[in-house]
């Protein structure tokens, strides 16, 4: 990788200064940016790391119920952190990456980075959550702009994210076995107001909603709910390992797991 | 450059280190211990792993800047302070559990950890945390005996030697 001047601030404040520096780049655990940095695609001329902003780590319940968690935790740390209080936001992070990566990845860098098959968007999206900022709060539905953009602007950092706990909620992923990323994953999550089913993994747009599912879970929250729905549709990421349709087949199939699993 | 100082296997080092120094190349090229592998350099293999503050980490995918001042562990601080193998390593000679050899460093590092969080995993908590750590010799099939074997649980009914 291209040498680049390192920085590590202990506050958020000093982080935001650092960050104005032309090219600078925020650095999470590193477990994207590195290797993406490795290959040359990225080459900034300041990496701040926010490792070092205590302010930026742990979980807490908020006045409201919600359940925030701060940008810089890790993978592993929410695994433990939330075992109790949102074991389905556990399960997840619980099986992102594998052990020694989840020591080092973050929330907030899984979410800035907004790759279309990380776990964590579905999360977000599929709770509605809250995305905090130094300066603003960015609702979850507003907050993913399509495959590896989000409502970020340059230099701005996800310091927190705000979760409204579900009253039942299960991520169900079908992983892409040799990189275990999400082939299709799916967050579902019923609240009193009613459900909400988000899909990462399978469309070129990135982390989506899939509402006639949610309509239909909502009325009732059963797996044979979903029956007479067709697949979503919209722009389904075919490769190698998988065709658009057979994508949109897995999100059906993988949502009506996690209901099912969700009890 | 920019001076930086850890904790190596329980003796403190410095040296002098760019940004973009990784943690695996500080160890290897700056310390000489040459235990530490590296496999696939994109944090997929698992051969560079080491303990970060008894927490494992991909040695690879980590600046030595961004760690100043911790405790790493790597292989070369495995053993008792006698010399004897510690009671993985053993297990992993006495079971096979390794051929080239080449992605045994890491997978010590990985198993060291999963006995301290979990005592007594089974056999599919051992295949599971062991996802991020790769063989292309064994099959992992005497890799996951020797962990079992060394976290004392009785493995003579795993068929394969």
């Amino acid at each position: 990788m291209y040498e680049f001047e390192f920085a590590k601030p202990t506050t958020i404040a000093e982080a935001q200064a650092a960050l104005k520096n032309e090219d600078a780049q925020a650095l999470g655990g590193g477990q994207t940016l590195l290797p993406t940095m490795k290959q040359r695609l990225a080459a900034p001329s300041v990496l701040v790391s926010l490792t070092g902003i205590a302010e930026m780590k742990g979980i807490c319940t908020g006045d409201d119920g919600a359940l925030c968690i701060g940008g810089g935790t890790t993978h592993a740390d929410v695994a433990r952190g939330v075992a109790d209080t949102f074991p389905a936001l556990a399960d997840l992070a619980g099986h992102i990456g594998d052990p020694a990566v989840r020591n080092r990845g973050t929330i907030g860098g899984s979410l800035a980075n907004n790759d279309p098959s990380a776990c964590y968007p579905a999360a977000v999206l599929g709770t509605g959550a809250t995305i905090k900022t130094p300066d603003r709060a960015i609702a979850a539905d507003d907050f993913f702009e399509g495959m590896f953009a989000t409502a970020l602007e340059e230099g701005e950092i996800v310091t927190e994210v705000q979760f409204p706990v579900p009253l039942r909620a299960r991520y169900e992923k079908f992983v892409q076995p040799a990189s275990r990323f999400a082939l299709v994953g799916v967050f579902v999550a019923q609240y009193a107001e009613g459900v909400r089913v988000a899909v990462t993994g399978a469309s070129s747009d990135g982390v989506f909603r899939w509402t006639d599912a949610e309509a239909a879970l909502s009325a009732r929250f059963e797996a044979s709910a979903l029956d007479g729905l067709s697949p979503p549709e919209g722009d389904m990421i075919s490769d190698l390992h998988g065709s658009g349709d057979y994508r949109a087949h897995l999100v059906k199939v993988m949502t009506a797991r996690a209901v099912t699993a969700a009890g | 450059m920019t001076q930086v100082t850890l904790t190596v296997n329980g003796t403190p080092v410095s040296g002098d280190v760019e940004g973009r120094t990784l943690l695996s190349a500080f160890l290897r090229d700056h310390l000489n211990l040459t235990g530490t592998h590296v496999g696939c350099d994109t944090s997929q293999c698992g051969a560079c792993v080491v303990h970060v503050d008894g927490q494992t980490a991909k040695s690879c995918s980590v600046l030595v800047m961004d760690v100043d001042g911790a405790e790493i562990r790597t292989i070369e601080g495995m053993a008792e302070a006698d010399g004897s193998l510690s009671p993985i390593q053993q297990a992993f000679k006495d079971h096979h559990g390794l051929q080239c050899g080449f992605c045994t460093p890491g997978m010590i590092m990985s198993a060291a950890a999963l006995l301290k969080e979990n005592p007594k995993p089974t056999e599919a908590e051992v295949r599971a945390y062991l996802e991020g750590n790769l063989c292309r010799c064994t099959g992992y099939h005497n890799i996951v005996k020797a962990i079992l074997a060394a976290s004392g649980q009785d493995v003579s009914s795993i068929a394969a030697e």
